[in-house]
């Protein structure tokens, strides 16, 4: 063998572009055998390649859906084909115009707003875009949550049980705590999210890695258990907002409150926040000694145990972080929007989170991606239907559109004719079904 | 059928893996594919049954041109294949694997006729000595009637030139003779066979000719009667090889492994080692010879502390272990796991991160919190260098690799770093000649260095060459410690079916079976 030159294998030669992130992963520069920056440039396009051309295709099947539903339109169809056609588009350019401007703003509001150069005008041109960080702020922290579940092999759909009580110890420390600064309360509200948060996801950890029982079902119990307890401490004196005898916390102290970003505006600092973590788990995952144990573990747990990396201690560290991430999109969305904790805050971040996650491949950036166009559209949707008509619900079709396509990546692939990549393990949240 | 392939060229991105191909197979031949693994076989192969095109080249049959599109053209030609990794049905039975994809019915309706079905699958396997109960549900085979009914799929659909992929790797010695009393009943029929292999031993026992690949191309056609190990072995890899183990005299020294009464249950509650008692020396290798399925695999996961034992005590350098992976490594202990995929790597980790798997923790590949990539890649890059890995880059996932390459990076590993025990179970197993010459030595220059060495093995010839001593498992006991020199095929044999040859009592000698492990 010693005078043979090294050469690789169909396989292995077809796996030289994509693959060549592992050690480093999605944040790094690759290295420099593989061409630099631009080698770099490629993999992350191939990469994002498939979850874009899903979007793509979920406003192609979107589209199709407002013109079946056009009434005015629909009965056109057998008569004046082309008519109807021409009424279809319409709708569909309307609606979708609509979404755009809800989402990040209208041109010629900016235009206007820069022509005056009122400041408090140029400020509101801005108002779709804070509205979609807005909403995109809490998807990150829940993303991230079950990215790192995935990562480790665990599929946790516990995320919004963890939100809502993150919410409520944060909200507690919120409003009954007073008298401090806000860079004393406010750190220290977060910290109580975050923690109510880990200690729901810790639950389920410690279940299964000393009993086995799978979290999919702990997690999804869990999330029962935690909308009765915030019914039943918003009901409680001490927590329930005085003269009030609907379910309604306390509302949270000025010290402890996230403040916006631009006075103005209503994205607040809990956004920059979001980002911070999504660099933190980044950082976790793929430079830390502890994320190289996380993803061993959800690669291949026997060769994980083999190398003598605790599984137990694994399983627990990591539905306790998640737990504390989606603690935290709970404690953003109080301390930075809503101030009060109410039964129901969240329209399902939590739940969104696992579709979050499978859109950005369980990379932080690609869940960061992913949750500022759930929020874009979560934004949009509203002026969308007060201007067209169009109802939300359109949104939610496409965001189901959009995660379909995501999962069936064979069926965009076939679509738009790409050829399939080498396989690579990379995805390892399928193991969250195993034994 | 009479096959010939003309001038087969097949290139992937930046690579040939079929380079102008010329192989003639004659009806009634068994012909033999002979080459390491990546030579380019399975890609030959693949072309010929349809699932690649060819860039160059073309496909005779018979003499006349043929063109397959995918599979179903080729199976329709006359060509079978048996893969290596089975494509059954585990909760069909076996007529019902081999009636699947062309069904036979009967009646207005189109129900299923089981019955003619089951008729043929009986007449083919009587023809051909293929014993297999055709009501029986596959997943209760063992793997060598499995291929039986591989084989039997592809007779049923009237094949007249077979492939076998690598056949021999899932069997056991006694099954391979089953295999090759069909090959050649086969070739008696008239039924052309392409044998793929990389096993010299088998080549020269059952092939008619042996085409020889290496690097993509073809590197001579010969004969069993021209060819000898040596000359295929030089034709494969290009260059001689030592088939035999060049070793000098063992220098044992103080005891670095002592078990004493070491009982351990396998995963279905049995005992699969009984109050076991052994001794491992510093420099000297301490071969288990045993059928598999005798407590091998629990004793090395009791060893390497993956697997708690009920009973017995373990002593590394005189020190008593913790039954945990992590102890036992600090106490300095290599392990090559019997299973490369399951335990011993990480598929979709990159080479450099399996290349640390178990000392990722320690310096200088982490400062405690943060994994240092500049030392991991430093590290990796020289052991890919210095154990010869072959990979396009110490990036790509080890998943990619060949099973030669892959058994590479887990003994780069283990062996890179000093260690008073190595622990080596089934380690060149599925290896190609080079690769096996290549651990051999490694084995051989560790113990050299001075680490004590345990190996399994369930291959003789192995556990023969390599063994200082040889230790014979049966039942989960070690019956006896033998010196090579007095261990000959024929006692081996006899001990490791239970047999006891000195007291004159031959009672289990037809008996050798995995069934060494009865209930506790």
């Amino acid at each position: 063998m010693a005078d043979e030159t090294p050469r690789p294998s169909p396989i292995e030669a077809e796996a030289t572009g994509t693959g060549a992130d592992q050690l480093t992963a999605p944040t790094a520069a690759p290295p420099a055998q593989h061409g630099g920056f631009v080698a770099a440039l490629v993999a992350g396009a191939s990469r994002g390649l498939v979850p874009a051309l899903a979007i793509v295709s979920a406003f192609v099947v979107g589209a199709l859906v407002i013109i079946l539903s056009d009434r005015r339109a629909l009965p056109l169809w057998p008569s004046d084909p082309l008519r109807a056609l021409g009424l279809s588009l319409e709708s569909v350019a309307a609606a979708y115009s609509a979404l755009l401007r809800g989402a990040l703003g209208d041109p010629a509001t900016y235009v206007a707003a820069f022509g005056s150069g009122d400041p408090q005008q140029i400020v509101a041109a801005f108002n779709p875009i804070s509205e979609s960080l807005l909403s995109a702020t809490p998807l990150i922290f829940t993303g991230l949550a079950v990215a790192l579940g995935f990562r480790s092999g665990l599929f946790n759909i516990g995320a919004e049980g963890q939100l809502y009580i993150g919410a409520m110890f944060a909200t507690y420390v919120g409003f009954a705590v007073t008298g401090l600064p806000f860079y004393v309360h406010l750190p220290l509200a977060l910290a109580a999210g975050a923690l109510g948060g880990a200690i729901w996801g810790f639950i389920p950890g410690l279940l299964k890695a000393r009993t086995g029982a799978h979290e999919v079902i702990t997690t999804i119990m869990l999330n029962y258990v935690s909308y009765r307890v915030i019914d039943w401490v918003l009901k409680q004196p001490f927590y329930q907002r005085e003269g009030r005898t609907d379910p309604i916390s306390k509302i949270i102290e000025p010290s402890a409150q996230l403040a916006p970003i631009i006075e103005g505006l209503r994205v607040h600092w809990g956004f920059v926040l979001a980002l911070l973590a999504a660099a933190a788990i980044s950082w976790l995952l793929f430079r830390s000694t502890l994320g190289f144990e996380f993803r061993a573990v959800g690669l291949n747990p026997a060769a994980a145990r083999y190398a003598g990396i605790g599984i137990a201690r694994t399983l627990v560290l990591t539905m306790s972080i998640g737990g504390a991430l989606a603690g935290l999109a709970g404690t953003a969305e109080i301390l930075g929007a809503n101030k009060t904790l109410t039964a129901g805050f969240s329209p399902g971040y939590g739940f969104d989170a696992i579709a979050l996650a499978l859109l950005g491949g369980s990379r932080p950036a690609g869940v960061v991606a992913a949750a500022l166009l759930f929020g874009a559209l979560r934004a949009g949707a509203t002026p969308m239907q007060s201007a067209t008509g169009i109802p939300i619900d359109l949104v939610v079709v496409i965001q189901a559109l959009v995660i379909m396509f995501v999962a069936a990546p064979a069926l965009v692939r076939a679509i738009y004719r790409i050829r399939a990549p080498a396989v690579s393990g990379v995805e390892g949240f399928s193991k969250g079904w195993g034994a | 059928m009479e096959l010939q392939l003309r001038g087969i060229t097949k290139r992937f991105p930046g690579v040939v893996a079929n380079e102008a191909i010329d192989l003639d197979v004659r009806p009634g031949e068994i012909h033999a594919l002979l080459g390491e693994n990546g030579a380019g076989k399975t890609t030959l192969m693949n072309i010929l049954y349809g699932l690649y095109r060819p860039d160059e080249g073309e496909i005779r049959i018979d003499g006349r041109p043929v063109v397959f599109r995918d599979p179903g053209d080729a199976i329709a030609a006359g060509i079978g294949m048996v893969h290596q990794h089975f494509m059954l049905v585990p909760v069909f039975t076996v007529t019902e694997n081999v009636m699947l994809g062309i069904e036979s019915t009967k009646g207005p309706f189109g129900f299923l006729d089981r019955a003619a079905a089951r008729a043929r699958v009986v007449e083919i396997a009587r023809e051909h000595g293929l014993a297999v109960d055709p009501d029986a549900v596959v997943e209760d085979l063992p793997v060598g009637v499995r291929q039986r009914v591989e084989i039997i799929k592809t007779l049923y659909r009237r094949s007249q030139l077979l492939i076998l992929d690598e056949p021999t790797a899932v069997l056991t010695p006694q099954e391979t003779e089953d295999l090759f009393a069909v090959m050649r009943s086969l070739r008696t029929a008239g039924t052309s066979i392409i044998f793929i292999t990389h096993k010299l031993n088998e080549v020269l026992a059952v092939a008619d000719r042996i085409t020889v690949l290496r690097r993509g191309r073809v590197v001579g056609t010969t004969t069993p009667a021209e060819a000898t190990r040596e000359s295929l072995a030089r034709m494969m890899v290009g260059r001689p090889v030592e088939l035999e183990v060049d070793k000098g005299p063992a220098k044992p020294g103080p005891v670095v492994l002592e078990i004493r009464g070491l009982t351990v249950r396998d995963d279905r509650g049995h005992l699969a080692v009984r109050d076991l008692d052994l001794e491992v020396r510093a420099g000297e290798i301490v071969a288990i010879a045993g059928v598999q399925g005798n407590g091998q695999t629990e004793l090395v996961e009791a060893i390497t502390g993956l697997r708690v034992p009920i009973a017995g005590t373990v002593r590394i350098a005189g020190r008593e272990v913790r039954f945990d992976p992590r102890r036992i490594f600090e106490a300095g202990v290599g392990h090559i796991p019997e299973d490369r995929l399951e335990d011993g790597l990480v598929p979709g980790f990159s080479v450099a991160e399996n290349l640390v798997l178990n000392t990722y923790h320690l310096r200088p590949y982490s400062d405690g919190l943060r994994l240092r990539r500049e030392a991991i890649i430093a590290t990796a890059t020289e052991l890919v260098d210095e154990f010869d890995i072959r990979t396009p880059s110490i990036f790509n996932d080890v998943a990619n690799l060949s099973g030669g390459n892959q058994q590479k990076v887990i003994v780069a590993r283990e062996f890179s770093r000093p260690v008073v025990l190595l622990v080596a179970a089934q380690p060149t197993r599925g290896l190609d000649v080079g690769s096996i010459e290549y651990i051999h030595r490694r084995i051989v220059a560790k113990r050299d260095e001075g680490a004590g060495v345990l190996l399994v093995s369930t291959e003789l010839d192995e556990a023969l060459s390599l063994g200082d001593r040889i230790a014979v498992i049966y039942g989960g006991r070690i019956v006896r410690i033998l010196d090579p020199a007095e261990a000959t095929p024929e006692l081996l044999g006899l001990l490791m079916g239970g047999a006891h040859p000195e007291a004159g009592l031959p009672e289990a000698v037809g008996a050798v079976e995995p069934g060494g492990r009865a209930d506790g």
